[in-house]
């Protein structure tokens, strides 16, 4: 397209296919500055673990942990809705029902979400559910649901505006599988969120509950999202048939369904459950992996496939980094302890934290970072792809945090199984306690401590590739 | 895969399976519901429990410890705290919780740091009651040791 073009005095971006896709990009930038914000916030956890007393006072552990978890959760949720932004138009063919309710939900979105760690921060705990009024409808103080209840109520709204104007864009357009299931998985991202509010008073079904939300999120309804995006990308950087693409996601999120939901019952193993749960449990989400791993040979058959070369390298990495990185972390660190006989000894040591940290950054961080390293050239006006020096930097970016993440996930693992030999195995009397056992962790919390540091360099290094081509808007 | 394996088939596995498996899982699910008053002694479940879990709840307990295997792992498990520091007796799980809370935070130089909570005797002794409650579920016979 030639020349500088206005449109209700507006430029145009002919980098993109619709110009309300330009709404993603706050949500992009967003969810990296949160995503800068976890890592600090590991980082001061990781020294806790070994330097006790360090910022005692200060920042406790409990609320670095919430930050740490709850900017992971909220940011992977900007990443969400900035990804259906960019390619709900593009696969519907058509402009995005509100733009403007777009923006305005990113607003709300993100002035809830600071307000909220500021809150968890600038005051304790216990005055935060104070001033939120949690005595009337308590629902704080959960793991990974510590927002105050107004917060989880404003979480409600904006997925509700958000699908609303996502659904509207699709019933207008075209109705592709890739639009179809990721509003599917979005859909049930916001009805399992609901469980949030249930938080009765006997703690066996507080606990049985609190999986609808936290499990059937991200072993069930995130991996619609994960599936979708990665078809969409597969599509635009390979060039395949959209037919064979599609009928892989079909197989794909059909394994991770059938698998996944039955799978639940690997957290009720020690809940007041009935003991059938630790058969259907065990058998089920030993399936877990499985599609997982088809998601591996589908991004590697796919790019061996492919029929045009896609200038974005970077963003072909990050496609074929999420399927292997989410295999290894959900799919084979999740297998390493989900057997009932296996789990009773490794559940709650830190082999569930080594598992927990590769499969988020594998299935989650990195799928995000997918969208985000297609998305963002285009968004910023720059072109198919950054220029090659950008995508140099970026793709150091993208080894560093990798292979830190395997690091961190490895040193963790020695810590648990160390941990599962001292405190969990031997009788009683004769196990250690935890406080002695943590002492004896302490060599691999340091070391995972340097792997974190490593990690921390390499998102730097990731975020100063957005530094390389300067160029915001096409103007010739 | 083979052209004999149409996308057509593909969706209908996913249809068909997600909505038969998560039919499945409501209905164990709803089974579960009705067994589980034999195993979490809900009959045990007095106000003070309740308050307790309140008193859990707003000072971010999990954050720290875990509790049944769930929660963070920094600090120790606290679902069989009850015997391990309380030998199964209500009034010693009292005094123990009493004056442990009260000397927090330890100030032991590189020793992990909890917090003091301000709590009143009050909200202790309801503290130490749901600790009782989550005790006394019977949760499959985890964990392994006393140590937790």
């Amino acid at each position: 397209m030639a020349g500088h073009q206005t449109l209700k005095g507006k430029d145009i971006m002919d980098t993109l296919k619709f110009q309300s896709q330009v709404v993603a990009k706050p949500y992009f930038i967003f969810a990296l500055v949160l995503f800068v914000g976890q890592i600090l916030f590991g980082l001061v956890m990781g020294l806790q673990y070994v330097m006790g007393d360090f910022l005692g006072g200060v920042l406790p552990f409990n609320v670095a942990r919430m930050v740490h978890t709850n900017l992971l959760i909220v940011w992977l949720l900007f990443g969400f809705m900035g990804a259906a932004y960019f390619l709900v138009p593009e696969e519907a063919e058509t402009e995005l029902y509100s733009p403007k309710l777009a923006i305005l939900l990113f607003w709300v979105f993100a002035a809830a979400g600071t307000l909220t760690i500021l809150g968890y921060l600038l005051v304790p705990y216990s005055t935060l559910a104070q001033i939120t009024g949690n005595e009337y409808f308590p629902t704080m103080g959960r793991e990974f649901l510590e927002q105050p209840t107004i917060t989880k109520i404003g979480i409600v709204i904006v997925c509700l505006g958000f699908l609303f104007n996502i659904g509207m864009t699709i019933l207008r357009g075209r109705k592709t599988v890739i639009n179809m299931v990721l509003i599917t998985g979005l859909i049930g991202l916001a009805v399992f969120f609901l469980f949030s509010f249930y938080n009765p008073a006997n703690i066996a079904l507080d606990k049985l509950f609190w999986w609808f939300v936290v499990h059937l999120w991200v072993e069930g309804v995130w991996e619609l999202i994960m599936g979708a995006i990665l078809a969409f990308i597969l599509i635009k950087i390979t060039g395949v048939d959209r037919e064979i693409i599609e009928k892989w996601l079909y197989v794909i999120i059909a394994m991770a369904l059938i698998s996944g939901l039955l799978g639940t019952g690997h957290h009720f193993f020690w809940l007041a459950t009935p003991g059938y749960w630790q058969w259907i449990g065990s058998v089920f989400s030993a399936l877990e992996p499985l599609p997982f791993f088809a998601m591996v040979l589908y991004a590697f058959n796919m790019v061996n496939n492919r029929r045009r070369d896609h200038p974005n390298k970077a963003a072909t990495l990050w496609a074929l980094g999420t399927a292997v990185m989410a295999f290894l972390g959900a799919g084979v660190w999740g297998f390493l302890h989900t057997l009932a006989p296996v789990n009773f000894y490794t559940h709650g040591t830190q082999i569930t934290a080594a598992h927990g940290h590769m499969a988020f950054y594998g299935a989650y961080v990195m799928i995000v970072l997918t969208i985000i390293s297609y998305a963002m050239p285009k968004l910023r006006g720059i072109g198919e792809a950054s220029s090659k020096k950008a995508q140099v930097v970026e793709m150091w970016g993208f080894w560093l945090m990798t292979v830190a993440m395997v690091f961190i996930t490895l040193f963790l693992t020695g810590a648990g199984i160390l941990q599962v030999w001292l405190q969990r195995i031997p009788e009683s009397g004769e196990a250690l306690s935890f406080m002695e056992t943590q002492d004896k962790l302490a060599i691999f919390y340091w070391a995972r401590e340097l792997a974190g540091v490593i990690f921390m360099i390499g998102l730097i290094t990731y975020l100063a590739n957005f530094l390389v081509d300067k160029k915001e808007t096409v103007k010739s | 895969m083979s052209e004999t394996f149409t996308k057509s088939m593909a969706r209908n596995i996913y249809y068909g399976g997600s909505m038969f498996f998560l039919l499945l899982f409501l209905a164990l699910t709803l089974h579960t519901t009705k067994e589980m008053p034999k195993s979490d002694h809900r009959e045990n479940l007095t106000e003070a429990v309740e308050r307790g879990k309140g008193i859990w709840e707003v000072n971010n307990c999990i954050g720290c410890h875990t509790l049944v295997g769930e929660g963070a792992y920094f600090a120790p498990e606290l679902g069989n705290v009850f015997y391990r520091r309380g030998a199964g007796d209500l009034d010693t799980f009292k005094g123990f919780m009493n004056g442990w809370m009260s000397v927090q935070p330890l100030g032991i130089p590189g020793r992990r740091q909890m917090p003091q909570f301000n709590l009143t005797e009050q909200q202790v002794n309801d503290l130490a009651e749901f600790l009782k409650f989550t005790a006394e579920m019977d949760v499959n016979g985890w964990p392994p040791n006393i140590e937790g």
